[in-house]
């Protein structure tokens, strides 16, 4: 049970799964970074976003990776207008009332898809979803594979964004003194409308890169956004590296802990880690603190 | 006294309802609408009157019920004493969770995800755990006797749990008079400088948790005695949780009656939802949540707040209202 020849695989894949936790993290703590509020309204969209990509290609038959490219720039649209028609209006600068708002809009999506759809469980039929790679030592299926290098083009591409655009210097602006930023002309409201859809558009690549080979149902993006919400916690809120660094992580220690523990215990694995790094450091590993 | 009269009005008024209705299709309606008011001024009196929002109220509901029901099936513990034990455990959960996050000082967000993490942690144990009788639920042996706190009656079980929702308005209103109160709102409206005022932020926030605890508990103990089963979905799922925060904030956050009149209205749209669509799922959860937004949009203090804005704006019209407004 312990030989190497299990274990470096169970790695491997955890890393693979790692990713795209660290992909749905990065939305999440963009918009904490700059908006200082938790999106309890994340996991819905991602649930949302599968579903997008589920009727894409098979009403469609738009390949998910192709979709991505599509998908992306239409939650952007969608978390932008969230962002700057529904939830800053409606919660009046108050971040207790931003949370409420977050959530009112979760439940509300998640619900409208369990009435629209049934708590049915769907699947896409793919020929290379079951395809994998031979490395001598190891298989490694092939969809994560292509799922582990698009987070990493996503995530080059947002630091590319934020670092070496006026709308990227504009977001570090308003995440570092939302006053200053104000006075120095910056619309703060499209600002974060922005970031809002920037972290949306994560959610729907994610959801691209999922579905080859996850499930949808109307409560599937939760399993993630737990794990998100976990991730980004452990690796500080607002801090993108640590996004990055904590998914990989976590992926990890879930892929152990079920090797171990089985799949149920292993979720209990995450949300333990998740509760000792709240109470012990809750500006997380890369975070500053607090 | 006079501060008391509103909820003896109300009590009474409530109490004559099973006198001159006895449909049960009514009576079963403000059942639930009451015991989701209960379970709202558990979380009113620390979300409302401290400002820590939880997102995790199940936890608090889920092991009062498990808690009555655990303790009767498998300890043939006596119904009142297990009822009794619900809350007990309600109020020790309180202490733990509370004790760990507000000692770490996390507040705001972080408060809201531990708290969701911590219902979320029950609800996976609860499922996988012999004793809750895991995925299988636990089963309550009808035996409709007073003292297994069971009634043939509907109006008795309507009763009970008028009794339960007044003596949290009493809870409440004591609160709200008291020196306690005072730290409590002082801390919701700036921890910083209640606590440069010798305010011991920390203690006060975990008193509200644990009397928030046990009175969210006490619903979910009248849960499984009112429906005799429970399993983890029902017991530490998200809709108790959102239920809880919903009633006082659409009611009026903070207020003493805010999550009674709250958990009337929403009841009320779920049905009326239900009524429009038939028995689709999700459509009441789906009406909870644009309510959720639009009454944050609207009136962030909640219809209690929109009433007295509106007696603001017309004078004496609304005279009436004067004393709940003031609650």
């Amino acid at each position: 049970m312990f030989s190497p020849t299990i274990l470096i695989p169970a790695i491997l894949n955890g890393l693979l799964t790692g990713a795209v936790y660290a992909l749905v993290a990065l939305g999440l703590t963009l918009i904490y970074g700059v908006l200082h509020i938790i999106n309890f309204a994340h996991g819905a969209l991602l649930t949302a976003a599968m579903f997008a990509a589920y009727f894409v290609y098979r009403e469609l038959g738009i390949d998910p990776y192709i979709a991505a490219l599509l998908l992306a720039p239409v939650f952007f649209v969608v978390g932008y207008a969230l962002q700057r028609f529904v939830i800053g209006p409606a919660s009046h600068g108050d971040d207790r009332n931003m949370l409420l708002v977050t959530l009112g809009i979760a439940v509300v999506i998640e619900n409208a898809l369990l009435f629209a759809f049934r708590a049915d469980t769907r699947t896409i039929d793919l020929p290379y979803a079951f395809q994998s790679i031979d490395f001598g030592f190891t298989f490694l299926a092939l969809p994560r594979l292509v799922g582990f290098a698009a987070v990493f083009a996503v995530a080059l591409a947002l630091w590319l964004i934020m670092g070496f655009t006026d709308i990227g210097r504009a977001i570090r602006a308003v995440a570092k003194e939302k006053l200053g930023a104000e006075l120095a002309g910056i619309d703060v409201a499209h600002i974060y409308a922005v970031t809002f859809g920037l972290g949306t558009a994560c959610v729907a690549i994610a959801a691209c890169l999922l579905i080859p080979t996850y499930y949808v149902n109307p409560s599937a993006g939760n399993a993630f956004v737990l794990v998100a919400f976990t991730i980004v916690v452990l690796g500080g809120m607002g801090s993108v590296p640590g996004a990055l660094v904590g998914g990989l992580a976590i992926g990890v220690v879930e892929s152990l802990s079920s090797l171990f523990l089985g799949d149920t215990l292993g979720q209990i694995g995450i949300f333990l880690i998740f509760i000792v790094v709240l109470l012990v450091r809750p500006s997380g590993l890369f975070g500053a603190r607090a | 006294m006079k501060e008391f009269a509103p909820i003896a009005i109300v009590a009474a008024l409530l109490g004559a309802v099973p006198l001159l209705v006895h449909s049960n299709v009514v009576l079963n309606f403000l059942v639930v609408a009451l015991m989701i008011a209960l379970a709202g001024q558990g979380w009113n009196i620390l979300g409302g009157y401290g400002g820590q929002y939880s997102f995790g109220h199940a936890a608090f509901f889920g092991t009062g019920a498990y808690v009555t029901a655990v303790l009767q099936v498998r300890y043939g513990v006596n119904a009142w004493l297990a009822f009794a034990c619900g809350i007990a455990a309600g109020a020790a959960v309180g202490a733990v969770v509370g004790g760990l996050t507000f000692r770490s000082g996390l507040r705001g967000s972080y408060f809201a995800l531990v708290t969701l993490a911590f219902a979320e942690v029950l609800r996976i144990l609860a499922s996988v755990a012999p004793i809750t009788g895991a995925g299988v639920g636990t089963l309550i042996k009808l035996d409709l006797r007073a003292q297994a706190l069971q009634f043939q009656s509907r109006a008795v079980f309507y009763w009970v749990i008028l009794a339960l929702v007044t003596l949290a308005l009493l809870i409440t209103r004591l609160i709200e008079r008291s020196r306690f109160g005072a730290w409590l709102t002082a801390v919701r409206e700036n921890e910083d400088a209640a606590m440069a005022l010798g305010v011991d932020a920390t203690t006060v926030k975990l008193g509200a948790m644990v009397i928030s605890g046990a009175i969210t508990a006490a619903a979910g103990c009248f849960y499984v005695q009112y429906f005799l089963f429970i399993d983890s979905g029902i017991a530490y799922g998200t809709w108790i949780s959102i239920e809880a925060l919903l009633t006082p904030i659409i009611g009026g956050v903070g207020t003493v009656f805010g999550p009674l009149l709250g958990a009337l209205v929403v009841k009320a749209l779920g049905e009326a939802a239900q009524a429009v669509t038939g028995d689709a799922p999700g459509l009441d959860l789906v009406v909870y949540g644009c309510v959720l937004v639009v009454v944050i949009w609207f009136t962030p203090r909640g219809l209690i707040g929109g009433i007295s804005e509106l007696r603001g704006r017309f004078g004496r019209l609304a005279a009436p209202m004067r004393e709940i407004g003031h609650g």
